[in-house]
């Protein structure tokens, strides 16, 4: 018979150094968060005024104070816009092909093969790509439109493998459910298993839009750079928050490195709001919120 | 409403794989028709030969005939689709639509397969759920996510959901084996009722289940694992578990292997 055994010192205290640990670990990886956070909006409210949001950087000299960065915001969001317009029904249709009809065949093996390198593919590289091909080949000018195709090249891949994950997480049982009803294939992926997987959907693509939002290598490339609002995404250079940022970050005034921090809360902003209006949307269609 | 299906020298495969070998039975309409035999003898690729489900897996394929009241569901130019709007299934594990409420559930196959009106709409869905026992149990919260159910009354609901798109046959594939005994009686009793309606197989590891409910009960048995299941034995329920006329059908039911 063995009696009742008691943890020993050596035991605890080897419980106790890996919970420090682990607590310091974690502490850690949220410095850098909080000080960035803190470092922005400390920075960045001072010029976070009506002015920064609704007036251009047109006829601002080089040490005036004022000036804003509504130019940008409207570029970054009509630049995202348009980026999502493509790359989203792309990359979920690429999805719905690699899941539903792909069979894990060689087509379906390739797309993966190349989405993942896609996946790899640096920002400047697809900033260079669009400004080789769109630009100096097919002889366009300098666009947003042009800025979109870019972070469309970086969102793809992006897109296609969570909304990939996402429909493989829908079980096979719903799908067979459909089936025996006398539904036919394309429906039940509309009908049922689409929406199914629709909240984790929503988060993949605003994952993706968060990502290609602060972009500045592809757009320095094919935006080019302007101070004056333009409205039309398709003619003429436009503007970007990043671009914005990088851009007055690298001036020697004070009024201007203030700018650039403004900008950078705006981004930020900007990206934390579409994730609510994600949440909300997934929310609002989430099968749990009847019960 | 309810049809005979004839099934002549059926084999179904799972790629290079042969998982069934040559059956051929009769089942009855009007009537419940159990299927028992060990596991992985085959019953449920059976089962799902019979509306086309089997060929849903990548790889699957079927050779034989399949007459619904002498219309082959394997010739050339039949449409799968067609198929289980006429020939329904319920799982084994109840598996409702869980984006969709109770009342869309069972509304699910008619508004997927096209335009309905609202006022028909509501009538299929309130005769189905009646058909289905479940009725009374859900009419005040119709508009509730079909997934909060307990799992007989998911189970019920999709019963509900299959007859709702008025089936010539219906097929359960171990529709209780997930459920507790009340909600297993619920489902026989309706069993028993919906056979005035429609032709009913099912898939069962229980036999006094089998013997309970089923007026005919075919045996399937494999020779070893990995070699194809076959029908050993075919026959009137009582027969079958009184006096069987083969050896293996015997020692199966009562209990010797298996």
């Amino acid at each position: 018979m063995t009696a009742i055994q008691h943890i020993s010192t050596s035991r605890r205290i080897k419980d106790r150094v890996v919970q420090g640990l682990v607590y310091l670990a974690f502490a850690l990886a949220v410095v850098p968060l909080v000080s960035v956070l803190w470092l922005v909006i400390s920075n960045g409210m001072s010029r976070f005024d009506v002015e920064f949001l609704t007036h251009s950087m047109n006829g601002i000299g080089a040490r005036d104070v004022g000036g804003g960065a509504y130019h940008a915001i409207v570029g970054t969001l009509e630049q995202v816009l348009l980026a999502s317009v493509i790359s989203v029904p792309i990359g979920l249709f690429t999805a719905i092909y690699l899941v539903e009809y792909g069979n894990n065949g060689r087509l379906s093996r390739a797309i993966s093969f190349f989405v993942d390198v896609m996946t790899g593919v640096p920002s400047v590289v697809a900033g260079l790509f669009v400004l080789a091909f769109w630009i100096l080949f097919l002889g366009f000018s300098y666009s947003g439109w042009a800025g979109a195709l870019a972070l469309s090249i970086l969102m793809m891949p992006t897109v296609v493998r969570s909304a990939e994950e996402m429909l493989r997480l829908v079980p096979v049982d719903l799908r067979e459910a459909s089936y025996a009803l006398g539904v036919p294939k394309w429906r039940t992926i509309l009908r049922v298993v689409l929406p199914t997987a629709f909240t984790g959907i929503v988060t993949g693509v605003m994952l993706a839009v968060a990502r290609v939002a602060g972009e500045t290598a592809p757009l320095l490339m094919t935006v080019f750079f302007t101070n004056s609002i333009n409205n039309d995404p398709f003619t003429g250079p436009q503007m970007g928050l990043p671009l914005f940022v990088f851009d007055q970050a690298a001036r020697p005034n004070d009024t201007a490195v203030d700018r650039a921090w403004t900008g950078a809360l705006t981004l930020i902003l900007i990206v934390m709001l579409l994730n609510l209006v994600a949440r909300l949307i997934a929310w609002w269609r989430s099968p749990a919120r009847g019960r | 409403m309810s049809k005979q299906i004839q099934v002549s020298g059926l084999d179904a495969y799972y790629g290079s794989h042969k998982a069934i070998e040559d059956v051929s039975m009769t089942i009855e309409p009007r009537s419940i028709t159990a299927f028992i035999g060990p596991s992985g003898c085959g019953k449920s690729t059976f089962l799902r030969t019979l509306n086309r489900m089997h060929e849903v897996i990548p790889g699957a394929r079927v050779d034989g005939k399949v007459l619904l009241d002498g219309e082959d569901l394997y010739a050339g130019t039949v449409e799968p689709v067609s198929v289980r709007r006429m020939i329904g299934m319920v799982f084994q594990r109840p598996n409702p639509f869980p984006t969709m409420s109770i009342y869309e559930n069972v509304a699910a196959g008619l508004r997927l397969n096209g335009r309905v009106s609202k006022a028909q709409t509501d009538a299929i869905v309130e005769e189905s759920l009646k058909g289905a026992n479940l009725w009374n149990e859900v009419k005040d919260r119709l508009n509730k996510p079909g997934a909060g159910l307990s799992g007989g009354q998911q189970q019920r609901l999709c019963i509900a959901r299959a007859i709702a798109v008025k089936p010539q046959v219906l097929l359960m594939d171990e529709p209780c084996s997930a459920l507790d005994p009340i909600s297993t009686l619920a489902i026989e009793d309706l069993m028993a009722k919906l056979k005035d309606e429609f032709t009913i197989v099912i898939v069962t590891h229980n036999m006094q289940q089998a013997a309970r409910v089923s007026d005919r009960t075919a045996f399937f048995n494999l020779a070893e694992q990995g070699k194809p299941g076959k029908v050993i034995e075919m026959d009137e329920t009582s027969r079958m578990f009184t006096n069987p006329s083969e050896k293996a059908t015997e020692d199966y039911i009562t209990g010797r292997f298996g």
